[in-house]
């Protein structure tokens, strides 16, 4: 059924937390996530002319590098773009044969590949680019939220996450339920102003992303190193007076 | 968007069918298709081959076509489900007309001709609104473009309708001042069509996309691959700003102002010449409007491509 589901009172909301102040854009969570995908439930991730020039392949998570603002006010962002789980998911509703759809127990967003024609039209409806289409099988392939981990009783228990959280070294990306304001991931959202992205478009998506801290700005002045350090000091004399002095 | 050329041809040819299907309802039942049996058939019969070609060719859009049948089930939500089921109904009504002209039954094949014309338009209505329903794309989730796949189906159906009835001798000067009128129409809204989404404002910015414009101005320092991606062939596709506009004149007034007047040429002049005129109209009206169709995704912009652009 590509209608949405109805929302209850309540209602889980599986999704991703993005820290962009603590993400180093060192590819991991894409890593993980290709590597744990590509033997799971929408596996195979094909690559094509993979050890030639050209070589590409079907990925969930893309890590860009932006530029924001200007001097000392600028900041260098590494940004995470995968599926954000929309809860009014135009990707679901255009698809014509009930193979893209949204789980109503914790909505998350899946493709069925036995059902999948691969006309594409779910690509297009999607304005974050976040589903990428297996051109050797020809079915449309998206982000799982790691269906296939989050609930997997023979993983350990503290593993039941999806692979991009899992390996983030930064603690940059957490998972959880955003539908519940008390879990931690919506407290987080709460205390560091997390935000959407593309409101305008109206999807309403389930993940947010945590704007990068402001700039400390050191306090203007003498530097602190100026000053001689005991270090500095050669005479065993003079850095016993020294001692004696500053008490 | 990059141009699929399966579903270019696809629209251009089951539009035409459609057109030519809903022409032949409509004149019929105002008693203005001529009594010979055999045209009808053959009208009934060139407008299922283009539609069926054209729902064959965009089969082959797809990475599965085996299961397209899987695609009639989502009429709910789906615009394309829904186009499925119009363009198979349409069939019913069609074909039923033609079985009716064969045993003598005109009445009902009046009737039915009048409901497959209907179906006719409610199927490429349908097709304008997969395009139009889709948000992230300002070109195509535009107001003018459902009424601009309506009247352009309407124009090369009324043209090729009445090149067929010039060349089966009977007077082709309805259809033929249907095509003027929605000739002259279709040129006019893909002129309006064209300034407006010149002078559109863009969906998001990638201050928006990223929501980094808080910061400030948000540009792309990094791409997340050195490759290409199939988002990036896919949404991605550009065509020269020059190439645009020469292939927009050419559309307009090659594809759609000259098959115009030369069907109000045929207007006043009367016999074999103005079958000849028709069936240049016509030829150059399809041609058009595969111009017309690629253009539709050439000049289509995709919102992801802020992510790896900025703009």
């Amino acid at each position: 059924m590509t209608c949405l589901p109805e929302l209850v009172p309540g209602q889980k909301k599986l999704g991703l937390v993005i820290d962009l102040d603590t993400c180093v854009g060192c590819q991991s969570c894409a890593t993980n996530c290709k590597e744990w995908n590509t033997s799971g439930m929408s596996a195979p991730l094909p690559d094509f002319n993979a050890y030639s020039a050209g070589a590409e392949g079907v990925w969930f998570n893309r890590v860009h590098s932006y530029e924001a603002g200007e001097g000392a006010a600028g900041k260098t962002v590494h940004f995470p773009r995968s599926c954000l789980h929309c809860e009014n998911a135009a990707c679901v509703t255009v698809c014509p044969t009930g193979a893209s759809y949204k789980r109503a127990e914790d909505g998350i967003v899946l493709v069925d590949a036995d059902k999948c024609i691969g006309c594409q039209l779910c690509a297009w409806a999607c304005a974050y680019g976040a589903r990428e289409f297996d051109e050797d099988e020809g079915v449309m392939k998206k982000c799982t939220l790691c269906v296939d981990r989050i609930y997997n009783e023979n993983i350990p228990e503290a593993q039941r996450q999806p692979a991009c959280v899992n390996s983030c070294p930064t603690g940059a990306r957490h998972f959880g339920d955003l539908g519940d304001p008390d879990s931690k991931v919506s407290q987080l959202v709460a205390a560091r102003g997390g935000f959407e992205l593309m409101p305008e478009m109206d999807y309403k998506p389930v993940n947010r992303y945590l704007p990068p801290r402001a700039h400390v700005v050191p306090e203007q002045g003498k530097p602190v190193e100026d000053a001689p350090t005991p270090m500095d000091i050669k005479s065993s004399l003079l850095r016993f007076m020294d001692k004696v002095l500053t008490r | 968007m990059k141009p699929a050329g399966s579903i270019v041809f696809f629209t251009v040819a089951s539009g035409a069918g459609y057109g030519l299907l809903f022409w032949l309802g409509l004149l019929g039942a105002g008693g203005l298709i001529g009594g010979d049996g055999l045209f009808v058939l053959t009208v009934i019969g060139l407008a299922l081959v283009l539609i069926t070609a054209g729902l064959c060719s965009s089969l082959l859009h797809l990475g599965n076509a085996s299961r397209a049948w899987r695609a009639l089930s989502q009429w709910r939500s789906s615009w394309l489900s829904r186009e499925g089921v119009a363009a198979i109904l349409t069939y019913i009504p069609a074909i039923g007309s033609a079985l009716c002209v064969l045993t003598g039954a005109y009445g009902w094949a009046v009737l039915l001709a009048l409901v497959a014309a209907l179906c006719s338009l409610a199927t490429v209505y349908c097709t304008s609104m997969i395009y139009a329903s889709l948000k992230p794309i300002k070109e195509w989730a535009h107001p003018l473009v459902p009424a601009g796949y309506v009247i352009l189906s309407l124009f090369s159906g009324a043209a090729l309708l009445a090149t067929l009835m010039a060349l089966a001798g009977e007077d082709p000067s309805v259809p033929a001042l249907q095509a003027l009128v929605f000739g002259g129409l279709g040129a006019g809204l893909k002129w309006q069509y064209w300034r407006s989404i010149d002078t559109a404002r863009p969906l998001a910015t990638l201050g928006t996309a990223t929501g980094l414009g808080r910061i400030g101005t948000t540009r792309p320092l990094d791409p997340p691959h050195t490759q290409s991606n199939y988002i990036m062939r896919e949404m991605g596709f550009r065509v020269a700003r020059k190439h645009a506009l020469s292939l927009r004149r050419i559309t307009l007034w090659a594809g759609l102002a000259l098959p115009a007047l030369l069907a109000a040429l045929s207007l006043v002049i009367a016999g074999p010449l103005a079958a000849l005129l028709l069936l240049v109209a016509t030829l150059l009206a399809l041609a058009g409007l595969l111009l017309e169709r690629w253009l539709m995704f050439a000049e289509a912009t995709h919102t992801v491509t802020l992510f790896y652009r900025g703009t």
